[in-house]
């Protein structure tokens, strides 16, 4: 028996660690902790709820739009908005996040689990005439290697000509990923951070030349998606193919509905159970519990929540809490959206895309539950969300008003609530606020379900379930720890987030 | 082998969202995989010996990287995101090695010692940003504060920006590769003026609705954003002429207010960021 401690996880978004008990090589226990903890719902108590909307996207900079469109939807149903957004408006939003979702999906299978998987040390016996794998093996030849080495032992299975292939796209993906960037910041003013999502709409104008400018750029993003990514997580799949049935996890999937055009979801939200059970979800059910977490307090209902941070709490070993759905542990992320989508037959392309795929791996509906099932959910969300953005584009009305007016209910006591279907899966913001001020603020985040901690009844998190029962390698580090939990793409900056204290803040923060 | 100056860059991270990250990602020219495979001026390589979003190693390896970092000379240590000092900073747990524990703290002090150059990079490492925000439940500081604390002497200049601009830290990186950093010109705020230089408002499209006194009332109206908390006045940076993301847009252009990202104060401003600013006089057209 012994103890494994992976700190810091790199290559993904924020501070994690991962200490594993290992006995015949097999994992037998796992803890995740998040490491860092700012108290961003602390700063929000006293300020105008639209304030929420540029500090909440500082919760994260790899996926800040989502929060703003949370932010945005509990802000606007607070003052009575949800149901009078333009058009233009709701449709500039959907692009704006399908952007972001489709750039951080390829951001993520290439620049933070590419190497992993692929491994670009290996192209210094390169002769083509790839220009981006010529200047990699100049540069290795030079002797330069960080930041691909050093590293643990890795048990790279792609042959040279694959491997390669993968790394030019792994090249190629900076700049597409920069293109997205570019897309979204037409509409978003700036990206990340966008400044344009604001209560009412979008304040960006629509234009002709702005939806072309859009349009021809989500063209050569859907391109890379179909032709390059898609193929290339076929390809891990193949040469990995032990990886469809490890890193399963707790195999309950949670999803909020996502991309509402005419009040229908693209993608479905719900509960999905014993691998194909849907039923639909009410967000009455959940609860943040915060036994293994730095904080005290009971587990209720995210509005209701006041609590402590406690960072002396003995039992404690994470800054993340542990969101549960009546009690239950729940995976989040695109596979519960699309799983929630192909399971209920809404949506008759993600059906085919999901059939061709798991048929082209060889797989089956099992093995969306696994490392590489995560992958491909990504990309398929990806696809479907490239495809989709051409329709939104097409749909905008050139001239048309993207924002609504309203006016801001100065004295007003009330609640909102946004969820949204996030890159990492369900997000929700719930809001409070009493005579015009924020009295409560919380999120509850992707990553919040998929990295928490073992709750009062000893049920370890997703990311924990994930790992328990994995065969891993003799390494002060095994990759196999490292593919599952950056198979769920962590968000930890996102995760870690924090209650009310107790005793109100509201008023200390004045207002001059 | 080319005859070339090779500088370590050791990339760091405390109380941050990774938006520095992403957004230096998308550095146009040179490019990421430029930056990361050529030199980034002609003779001089940037070698990227630690970065926590792009190197493959973790853990205990990771830490032991660091480790030998520190042993090297003249390195470039970048810092973005802020550096809780509360309770000897456990709010920043970065890694661990054989059971010792290290901090963003540190980090920080550890490795400013034989770095020749200290980039603070966005306004949480640089003025503590929304990290440090009221009522800084973590008393998260920007590293200039952390160098007065310890009585640190080391060059060290702040690339603000709430993400910055990737032009804002690789043109200063260059522009002291090329003249020397006695010679880049920084402003009270440790900012190079180069990119920091003047105020939003003065280089503002919409200046002359201000002149004019042609105010928006509601967003979406044409006018000066003046009146719906527009921070242009007091904020210094150059967006409205370097715009964002291969130059596609920026705040202001997309009908938006500037929320003053860059500036020290960000973000408890004395009003809200959709409020009128209140707390300084606006330099207005002499005209007038």
């Amino acid at each position: 028996m012994k103890k494994i401690v992976i700190h810091p996880i790199t290559r993904i978004e924020g501070h994690l660690k991962v200490e594993a008990i290992v006995e015949n090589g097999i994992v037998k226990d796992a803890n995740i902790s998040g490491t860092m903890f700012r108290g961003i719902e602390i700063m929000l108590l006293g300020r105008d709820p639209r304030d929420a909307i540029v500090i909440t996207q500082r919760i994260c900079g790899v996926c800040p739009e989502p929060h703003a469109c949370a932010s945005v939807k509990a802000v606007e149903q607070f003052v009575g908005l949800s149901d009078s957004i333009t058009p233009n408006g709701i449709l500039l939003r959907n692009l704006i996040l399908a952007t972001r979702t489709i750039a951080d999906h390829i951001l993520h299978f290439y620049i933070l689990s590419g190497p992993d998987y692929v491994d670009p040390a290996r192209v210094a016996n390169y002769d083509g005439d790839d220009k981006d794998l010529s200047v990699l093996k100049s540069f290795l030849e030079q002797g330069y290697s960080k930041p691909f080495l050093p590293r643990d032992n890795i048990d790279y299975k792609l042959d040279d000509k694959t491997n390669r292939e993968v790394v030019s796209h792994y090249l190629k993906a900076l700049d597409i990923y920069r293109k997205a960037q570019e897309a979204a910041t037409i509409f978003g003013g700036k990206w990340p951070h966008d400044a344009a999502i604001v209560a009412g709409g979008v304040s960006q104008k629509v234009t002709a030349d702005l939806t072309t400018q859009f349009m021809w750029r989500m063209k050569e993003i859907a391109d890379f998606v179909k032709n390059i990514y898609i193929p290339d997580v076929i390809e891990v799949a193949k040469a990995y193919s032990e990886y469809l049935t490890l890193g399963k996890g707790c195999a309950n999937l949670l999803a909020y509905d996502g991309y509402l055009v005419e009040g229908k979801p693209l993608l479905n939200g719900g509960l999905i159970t014993d691998i194909d059970k849907y039923s639909e979800i009410d967000i009455k059910n959940i609860t943040e519990d915060v036994t293994s977490s730095w904080y005290d307090g009971d587990p209720v209902y995210p509005i209701e929540e006041k609590t402590n941070p406690s960072a002396k709490k003995g039992q404690a070993y994470s800054w993340i809490k542990s969101p549960r759905y009546k009690g239950e542990v729940f995976e989040v992320g695109p596979l519960a959206s699309i799983l929630a989508t192909y399971l209920t037959n809404s949506n008759a392309r993600v059906t085919e895309l999901v059939d061709s795929s798991l048929a082209q791996i060889g797989g089956n509906i099992f093995n969306m539950y696994s490392i590489i099932g995560r992958h491909l959910a990504r990309a398929l969300e990806a696809e479907i969300l490239v495809e989709e953005a051409v329709n939104w584009i097409e749909s905008l009305k050139p001239g048309e008003p993207t924002t609504t007016e309203y006016n801001s209910p100065k004295d007003a006591d009330g609640e909102g609530i946004g969820l949204v279907a996030a890159p990492r899966g369900a997000l929700g913001h719930w809001l409070k606020v009493e005579k015009g001020r924020i009295s409560n603020y919380q999120v509850i985040t992707p990553t919040a379900w998929n990295a928490s901690p073992k709750d009062k009844d000893e049920q370890p998190g997703p990311y924990e379930q994930a790992i328990i029962g994995l065969k891993v390698s003799e390494s002060q580090a095994p990759v196999e720890i490292l593919r599952a939990i950056r198979s769920f793409d962590p968000c930890t900056a996102c995760a870690v987030h924090l209650s009310t204290p107790k005793g109100d803040l509201l008023g200390k923060y004045k207002v001059v | 082998m080319k005859k070339q100056q090779v500088i370590p860059v050791i990339s760091i991270q405390g109380q941050n969202c990774t938006g520095c990250v992403t957004s230096t990602l998308c550095a146009e020219y040179p490019a990421i995989k430029n930056i990361l495979l050529s030199d980034i001026i002609p003779g001089v390589k940037l070698d990227f010996v630690f970065h926590p979003n792009l190197m493959t190693a973790s853990g205990n390896l990771a830490v032991e990287m660091l480790e030998q970092a520190q042993g090297q000379k003249d390195y470039v240590l970048i810092v973005d995101g802020a550096i809780p000092i509360k309770d000897n900073g456990i709010y920043c747990a970065t890694g661990e090695k054989e059971g010792k524990k290290y901090t963003i703290l540190d980090e920080v002090l550890a490795l400013t010692e034989n770095a020749f150059l200290v980039i603070a990079l966005g306004t949480c490492a640089a003025f503590g940003g929304i990290a440090a925000a009221s009522p800084n439940p973590t008393k998260a500081q920007s590293l200039g504060d952390v160098f007065l604390t310890h009585k640190i002497n080391k060059p060290l200049i702040n690339i603000p920006g709430c993400p910055p601009h990737p032009d804002w830290l690789f043109g200063s990186i260059e522009e002291i590769l090329l003249n020397g950093f006695e010679n880049v010109n920084l402003d009270d705020f440790g900012r190079p003026k180069t990119f920091y230089g003047k105020l939003i408002h003065e280089q503002c499209p919409n200046r002359a609705y201000f002149d004019e006194g042609k105010f928006a009332k509601k967003l979406g109206d044409e006018g000066c954003l003046y009146e719906l908390g527009c921070k242009g006045p007091i904020t210094y940076a150059d967006c409205p002429i370097r715009h964002r993301n291969g130059k596609t847009n920026w705040v202001i252009g997309s009908g938006a207010p500037c929320n003053g990202c860059t500036q020290p104060e960000f973000p408890d401003f004395l009003g809200d960021f959709y409020e009128k600013i209140i707390d300084v006089q606006v330099p207005v057209n002499e005209r007038k």
